[in-house]
């Protein structure tokens, strides 16, 4: 661990005793310390004017006690908080797994998997909005691409995708999968690479090979890069947007809504933007223990996302 | 003894050999399954771009070869696709500012708190990764309302500083540990010789660090390429709105010719696909460097 590590506290170890060096030591003096204050002005100004002004904003106007007993009552918030339950918990593990396995796949040398590597990172590369929106148009009864391939192939209609509940809630996760786990398969690539080759021979005599090498030497290495990217995931996840939005867009009947989509409509769709905020805040007691651990883990390792 | 083992070596292989083709084969079932499940979406975006009938689809598997759509779009002949290639410029206008202020504050950041450390640094650095953290669009609501007050609404700088807001984050955690691969020495030298800080950033720091500012460069104007919803609800005058608007504003008229719409979402598309082909590596490198190593 670096000086300059310790000095900035980031990714310093966790005995207090080594954190607490002498300040002397690593304070700039003078004139260079006037210049490394106005470097950090620029930033300091962003953070104060778009991120601590809206979060206070935003906590000020979710304030009344009022809008919570509105927000529980209805019904529809409580399908909606189930939903967001489920979307995160089945999409992001589901996502980290299968990112998990296929990284050790694309780890493969042979040029045909590192030419597919390319092609299999595209979704992450296309916006959102695009890939959604296909997504969507495939699942529409009727025309859409699924429907057509569904008929070719047992010759009767598909099932009507996005007017049932569970299949437009099953689509939402499925594209949420296919949107990102790419970014994570990627992470995990990186991570295995930096894994040392001489561990796996040694595990290799010592009679770990197959299924063996992955489940006691590999995952227990990444073990804890797997627990950060899944804390950070489900953060992301809890206030996911797009996926939602645009693949059945609450379809049937606003029963397929997550938080984000539900404050979003209350208020930009039906006009009580307090109410949108009272929604979207009602995620906290879950966000901000999330949001504790996740730091602590990060500073605790040195892990650098 | 040396015949046993070769006996049990020649009795042993054909398994062997049997195992790593069933493998083989594995890997590559599993490979063109991978390439369908990826490309499936793109290719029902070609599909209903190519298609000759706008409003109804007769439910078809394989793609027409129609570019009516596309060159529709080349013209702006049709009343939703009106201003298109102004609103593209506007696009590319949002992601390159918010690339350049990207780039400039966040190395600016780091610079003082790597290479200067700065007094109490960390608590910028946790400001940044709590930053970092935080799902977007739960900021949304209050954002509008403060760019209201702020005399933003309907500016593309409104965007500008929402993007610039969710990229520098990124932008400083990296650069700062990757201008850790940097030796102080060379700092201390240039002060030596009289350089100010400014020069030792302009001179030094920024040349050395090209690469990660590529980086996060390419990591803020896809962020404000790809983002919507912010850009949906900054924006609404024909002028001032992006592409990524434009294509909303499909779902809300009463006329749908879904081939435009997706003749619009493909050429959106192209820019970030040829940037990430172009650039794979210095997007890769940003996401890893130092590793998540753990």
């Amino acid at each position: 661990m670096s000086s300059t590590q310790q000095a900035l506290g980031f990714g310093r170890p966790m005995p207090v005793s080594q954190s607490r060096r002498p300040p002397w030591r690593f304070r700039v003096q003078g004139s260079d310390s006037t210049w490394a204050i106005a470097f950090v002005i620029p930033y300091v100004a962003v953070f104060a004017a778009f991120v601590i002004y809206p979060v206070v904003y935003g906590l000020w106007m979710g304030s009344d006690p009022v809008l919570y007993g509105v927000l529980f009552s209805d019904p529809l918030y409580l399908t909606t908080a189930i939903n967001t339950l489920l979307f995160v918990a089945i999409g992001v593990n589901v996502k980290m797994f299968l990112a998990f396995l296929l990284s050790g796949y694309f780890m493969s040398r042979s040029w045909w998997i590192r030419s597919l590597l390319a092609i299999y990172l595209i979704p992450w590369a296309l916006p959102a909005l695009v890939v959604f929106t296909s997504i969507h148009f495939m699942l529409v009864t009727q025309w859409g691409l699924l429907d057509s391939l569904w008929r070719a192939v047992t010759g009767q209609d598909g099932p009507l995708f996005l007017t049932h509940e569970w299949i437009a809630m099953g689509a939402n996760i499925v594209s949420y999968i296919w949107k990102w786990m790419p970014f994570w398969t990627l992470i995990f690539l990186a991570a295995r690479m930096a894994i040392p080759q001489d561990i796996y021979e040694a595990a290799e005599i010592d009679g770990a090979t197959g299924y063996r090498r992955m489940v006691y030497v590999t995952f227990p290495l990444l073990a804890n890069v797997y627990l950060i990217c899944t804390l950070l995931s489900t953060v992301w996840t809890l206030g996911d947007f797009p996926t939602v939005y645009f693949v059945s867009s609450g379809a049937p009947a606003r029963l397929t809504d997550v938080l984000a989509t539900y404050g979003f409509r209350e208020a930009f769709d039906f006009g009580y933007p307090r109410q949108g905020v009272a929604a979207m805040l009602s995620a906290l007691p879950i966000l901000i223990p999330l949001v504790i651990l996740l730091m602590r883990r990060v500073r605790a390792s040195g892990v650098q996302l | 003894m040396s015949i046993a083992l070769t006996s049990g070596q020649t009795s042993f292989r054909p398994r062997i050999r049997r195992r790593r083709l069933w493998s083989k084969a594995a890997g590559a079932i599993l490979g063109v399954g991978l390439l369908i499940w990826t490309l499936l979406p793109v290719y029902n975006m070609l599909m209903m771009a190519l298609d000759d009938n706008a409003e109804e689809f007769t439910g078809h598997i394989w793609p027409e070869f129609d570019l009516s759509g596309f060159r529709s779009v080349w013209t702006e002949d049709y009343w939703l696709l009106d201003h298109f290639w102004h609103r593209f410029a506007n696009s590319i206008y949002l992601g390159l500012a918010t690339m350049a202020l990207t780039v400039l504050i966040g190395s600016l950041t780091s610079f003082s708190l790597g290479r200067m450390r700065l007094h109490r640094g960390w608590i910028v650095t946790d400001f940044a990764l709590l930053t970092y953290v935080l799902p977007t669009a739960f900021l949304v609501i209050p954002f509008v309302h403060i760019m209201h007050k702020y005399g933003l609404s309907d500016s593309l700088w409104a965007v500008v500083a929402a993007m610039v807001t969710f990229a520098t984050p990124y932008a400083i955690l990296i650069l700062h540990q990757y201008g850790k691969l940097i030796p102080m020495e060379l700092d201390e030298s240039a002060k030596i010789d009289g350089a100010s800080p400014v020069q030792v950033y302009l001179r030094i720091y920024l040349p050395l660090m090209a690469p990660a500012l590529v980086a996060v460069g390419v990591y803020a104007l896809l962020l404000s390429w790809n983002e919507y919803i912010y850009q949906y609800l900054l924006l609404s005058s024909t002028d001032n709105t992006t592409v990524a608007v434009a294509i909303n504003q499909f779902f809300d008229s009463d006329e749908a010719p879904w081939n435009y719409m997706m003749a619009i979402a493909i050429i959106y598309s192209l820019p970030p696909i040829a940037i990430y082909f172009a650039l794979r590596r210095f997007m890769v490198a940003g996401l890893t460097f130092g590793g998540v190593k753990g």
